[in-house]
């Protein structure tokens, strides 16, 4: 096979990081508009977790997983009692100024606690390396990354489309008043949503480290990325969060390998045209 | 029972919103303070002046159009690297160096509002950001343009009327910046409170219900944009030339963020909002940063959360909220 | 309206807050504004420097020549040559600062090179490596290295010892261009042949694309420069699972691909990785081994590149105020640093009397295993390397 499947192979796990790293925006943003600025340092939050773990603890790899996913949950639900709640009927620009704040506040005690520099993490053994498929190299994390998105992607689905809890979430991202009108539950909906959201953020925080790296700048470095992905894919939309993953995880590793010149350029160029085209997203409503 | 609803006439709206106040006149006399009582900050407080003008053109197209731009800092950048080119290829003179960043960011303004006026929300949040993080990119791979990362080198402004030198101090530097921060508010001030200013406001609160009065959407947000751009390209010029540097960071996303948070900081829609923005946020980030070199920017994070708690709609919005309180009560 | 009542009162408290707080001036006290980047993403580096400056104080005093050494720390931010430039200037007009130190970030040294030269201070530059840096004011000296410096060494070197072709790939901005000019400057000089190069961009998380086409063109080496942070993992991790092995393709590149913590995510596949540096904390001298051991019981880690630019230039500081006898005038300390030479942790170094610049030893080292460990194992040097950039220059 020649060698530029190994490129998109590795794209298409990049791409499922973010689109794990995403998510959680997209639902939240799209049911209560929310801007939540501040959701990529819950996923650092997971990474750290992690970090702690495994190094001070000498916890295995997988099993800080869940820690990391269940911590950056419990924390959005503190915060989404104590601060975010009262800010629902503020304006957008309000919330941006509180979220950010609360960015800086992570970034801040995230550098005092584990110091400024990069988070070093030895993955076990099982996951190193990699495998020979048709000519290609394939790294076993990434294979493993792309199976625990696509679990993860089934799950959810599955949740929004067969369970009660998930048409609840749909008819109060389609139409909250509506939905409030008929008796739903939507502040509680919402609590829940976003503890779900904010703790696959911690899980993708997690899983990161080994392919991006940790340090206290991942709240920020990271929010650019996952705001493209929510835009393009769409608000309220998991199809459209996985979709725009997908998209700019290839696109960014095609045109790397292919033309490099433009390869920093080429992310914001396919957002650029693709939210011209759609500006609701691909699979946006309105 | 009912309130007698009391018309307004539009002329005498206007009027009595462009009469000065007091207080108005006593923030800009309040301006002249540093240069007696903090000689020692005046190279601060003309970096406060410049942002406090760049933060006064965002607030033009979104406090008073509805427009959310994450890439503002495209024009600034645009006109700063205008007016260091300038210098550096020989021509050092301020004053027309400051028509020509006009002119150049007014133009890349006016280019891109053909975009940004069809769109709102996300859509037009991430293509500003876009724009602005191409540009960046742009200006980094045409290095032997822009100096790339080290920044423009050889920039070396010239005397302003060919007596005031840049000194070490920065009293040329602050008299430089307030005289134009002071002269642009006037003119933004009388946009603003004409009707072409009634007509922006109503395009922010229902653009769609706009056109049914005839006013015209896209044009006027084109004007607007391309006037907002204006004016940040003058602000970045005068940064290029009382700094003598220019670096990609004038055209970075940092900055458009920086100067977002201010304007919101300070209250968007009212003109003031953004300078009195600029001001608590840049004078409150040196003193922190001088206090804590290392983690200023969780007390940074803090002030912002204990504001946007506080002060709903910015620190003008929350006064404003509690002034109206206690005129309730008293 | 009242509204803006408040607002101005709120405006003239701040200033009149501001009028307060201004440091008052002691008669022997000599200040060093010590302005570094500690927040922001480059925040590490100026950790690191900042722990050996304090360490070199705890070790040698706080007195010079009967004058007491103040510190006035400054942030930056990051890249900032505005900010920077400002902090510069009111470190000399408010704080009354003798001597301007630290400067990490070549934009904001350049920026506040004016500020040197205008106010006739003395500027030690601790890390910024871009050559022309001395040459903006004539009051510079530097403690670090250059890019040019340490490249073409690297470039000579990979020449003569059997690299014929070579794939270069750089990051897209001032440092990394630098640093591919030079690396492939200095290798085409000793007859080498560079089959293909690739500038990534600066903030790139994955070099999966760039390793398979470097691969593709089958060298006998690849050329990495990129900063330190999240990349020399990232450019790891893609070297091996793009199945690049050392042992045939040789990897080449400058001190961030064996950092510490580089070398510690990498894990194995780092072995056999060549780099140029100045300094390494494994360099085997005892003057090296005191230091790094005072230097983990002080910070609690090991030294870097960062830290040794810091300690020296503490070094250089203390001994030209020794020469001078505690005299500050900058013409006075700049004549005293040209054309010091001393022992550094690093090994032999001084300042050119000529361009004020750095005159070092330049180490190549390959990654080893040592005592169940990944270390930078010197395999060669060169002794007195000048910044072949300015050398240049002045033909």
């Amino acid at each position: 096979m020649p060698p530029v499947f190994g490129v998109l192979f590795d794209g298409f796990a990049y791409g499922m990081l973010l689109f794990l790293m995403s998510v959680g925006l997209s639902v939240t943003l799209g049911m209560m508009n929310f801007v939540n600025l501040a959701h990529c340092s819950f996923a650092m939050l997971g990474g750290y977790v992690a970090i702690t773990l495994m190094n001070a603890f000498g916890w295995p790899f997988l099993a800080t997983l869940p820690v990391a996913f269940i911590a950056a949950a419990a924390a959005s639900v503190v915060l989404e009692r104590i601060f975010f709640r009262r800010f629902y009927n503020a304006s957008d620009l309000d919330q941006c100024l509180l979220t950010i704040g609360i960015v800086f506040v992570s970034i801040a005690a995230a550098a005092y606690i584990y110091g400024t520099d990069q988070q070093p993490m030895q993955l076990p053994p099982y996951l190193r390396g990699s495998i020979a498929f048709m000519g290609l190299d394939l790294a076993v994390y990434r294979l493993f990354l792309i199976a625990t998105a696509l679990l993860i992607t089934i799950a959810l689905v599955v949740m929004v489309e067969a369970t009660r809890f998930g048409a609840q979430v749909r008819a109060a991202v389609n139409n909250q008043r509506m939905a409030r009108g008929l008796g739903i539950n939507v502040d509680g909906l919402f609590a829940i949503t976003f503890a779900l959201g904010s703790g696959l953020a911690g899980l993708g925080g997690a899983l990161a480290i080994a392919m991006l790296g940790l340090d206290p700048q991942f709240a920020l470095t990271y929010l650019i990325y996952v705001l493209i992905v929510v835009s393009v894919g769409g608000l309220g939309s998991i199809f459209g969060s996985f979709a725009a993953a997908m998209l700019l995880g290839f696109s960014d590793m095609a045109g790397k390998y292919y033309v490099p010149a433009i390869g920093a350029f080429l992310i914001y160029l396919v957002m650029i045209v693709l939210l011209m085209w759609r500006p609701s997203g691909l699979f946006g409503r309105r | 029972m009912t309130s007698e609803a009391i018309p307004v006439r539009p002329v005498q709206y206007l009027q009595a919103q462009m009469r000065w106040r007091w207080s108005e006149a006593a923030f800009w006399l309040a301006t002249l303070l540093p240069l007696v009582l903090t000689p020692n900050y005046l190279v601060l407080a003309s970096q406060i002046a410049i942002t406090a003008l760049f933060a006064l053109s965002l607030d033009l197209i979104l406090g008073f159009s509805g427009i959310v731009s994450l890439g503002h800092a495209a024009y600034f950048g645009v006109g700063a690297y205008t007016a260091g080119l300038l210098s550096k290829w020989g021509w050092g003179e301020p004053l027309t160096a400051l028509v020509a960043a006009a002119i150049a960011a007014g133009l890349f303004g006016y280019v891109t509002s053909f975009i940004v006026a069809r769109f709102r929300h996300l859509a037009l949040i991430m293509i500003t950001l876009g724009i602005g993080l191409v540009l960046q990119e742009a200006a980094n791979s045409a290095g032997w343009l822009t100096g790339g990362f080290d920044g423009l080198q050889g920039i070396h402004t010239w005397r302003i009327f060919g007596r005031f030198r840049f000194d070490l101090y920065g009293y040329t530097a602050y008299g430089y910046s307030l005289a134009g921060l002071f002269v642009i508010f006037l003119i933004a001030r009388r946009l603003i409170h004409s009707p072409f200013g009634l007509a922006l406001r109503g395009i922010r609160e229902n653009g769609l219900r706009m056109p049914a009065i005839g006013a015209p959407v896209h044009s006027h947000i084109q004007t607007i944009y391309t006037i907002a751009a204006i004016i940040a390209g003058i602000a970045g010029a005068m940064l290029a030339e009382t700094t003598e540097t220019v670096s990609l960071e004038a055209l970075g996303f940092q900055r458009s963020a920086d100067v977002l948070v201010m304007l919101i900081l300070g209250g968007t829609g009212r003109l003031y909002g953004g300078l009195i923005g600029a001001v608590v946020y840049m004078v409150a980030r040196d003193q922190f940063s001088g206090l804590n070199p290392q983690y200023w920017y969780f007390w940074i994070g803090l002030l912002l959360i204990a504001v946007v708690t506080l002060l709903p709609n910015g620190i003008l919005g929350g006064l404003a909220h509690l002034a109206r309180r206690l005129k309730v009560a008293s | 309206m009242q509204k803006m009542f408040y607002g101005l009162v709120g405006l003239a408290g701040l200033a009149l807050a501001i009028f307060g707080i201004g440091p008052a001036r002691a008669v022997d006290t000599i200040k060093i504004a010590l302005i570094l980047c500690y927040s922001g993403q480059f925040a590490d580096t100026a950790v690191q420097m900042d722990n050996a400056v304090k360490l070199y104080v705890k070790q040698h005093g706080d007195t010079v020549a009967g004058k007491k050494i103040e510190f006035i720390r400054k942030d930056t931010g990051g890249i900032a040559p505005d900010v920077a430039k400002r902090l510069a200037q009111e470190a000399i007009v408010r704080d009354h600062a003798d001597i301007l130190a630290g400067w990490i970030l070549t934009p904001n040294a350049l920026a506040a090179a004016d500020v040197s030269a205008e106010a006739k201070k003395f500027m030690v530059v601790m890390n910024a490596a871009t050559s022309i840096i001395t040459t903006k004011s004539p009051y510079i000296a530097r403690t670090s290295s250059t890019t040019p410096q340490l490249n073409y060494t690297l470039g000579a070197w990979a020449a003569k010892n059997g690299l014929k072709k070579i794939y270069t790939m750089v990051s897209d901005y001032g440092p990394g261009i630098d640093a591919e000019t030079w690396f492939q400057t200095g290798f085409k000089e000793a007859g080498g042949e560079i089959v293909g190069s690739v500038r990534f961009p600066v903030a790139n998380p994955d070099f999966s694309a760039f390793i398979q086409a470097a691969k593709d063109k089958n060298p006998d080496a690849i050329y990495i420069w990129i900063p330190g942070g999240a990349q020399p993992l990232a450019v790891g991790k893609a070297l091996s699972e793009r199945g690049v092995d050392p042992a045939k393709t040789k990897v080449l590149g400058q001190d961030a691909l064996g950092f510490e913590s580089a070398l510690q995510g990498m894990g194995d596949t780092a072995l056999g990785i060549i780099t140029v540096a100045n300094y390494d904390y494994n360099h085997d001298s005892p003057m090296n081994h005191d230091f790094v051991k005072a230097y983990n019981d002080e910070a609690h880690r090991n030294p870097d590149i960062f830290s040794i630019g810091g300690y020296d230039g503490m070094h250089l500081i203390y001994a030209a105020l020794q020469k001078t006898g505690g005299n500050t005038d900058g013409d006075a300390l700049i004549a005293a640093a040209k054309g010091m030479s001393w022992e550094s942790p690093r090994g032999p170094m001084m300042i050119d009397p000529e361009t004020r610049d750095i005159v070092q030893t330049v180490y190549i080292r390959r990654v080893e295993k040592v005592g169940g460990g990944l270390r930078n194992v010197e395999i060669d040097k060169v002794p007195n390397v000048k910044d072949p950039a300015k050398a240049r220059m002045k033909n």
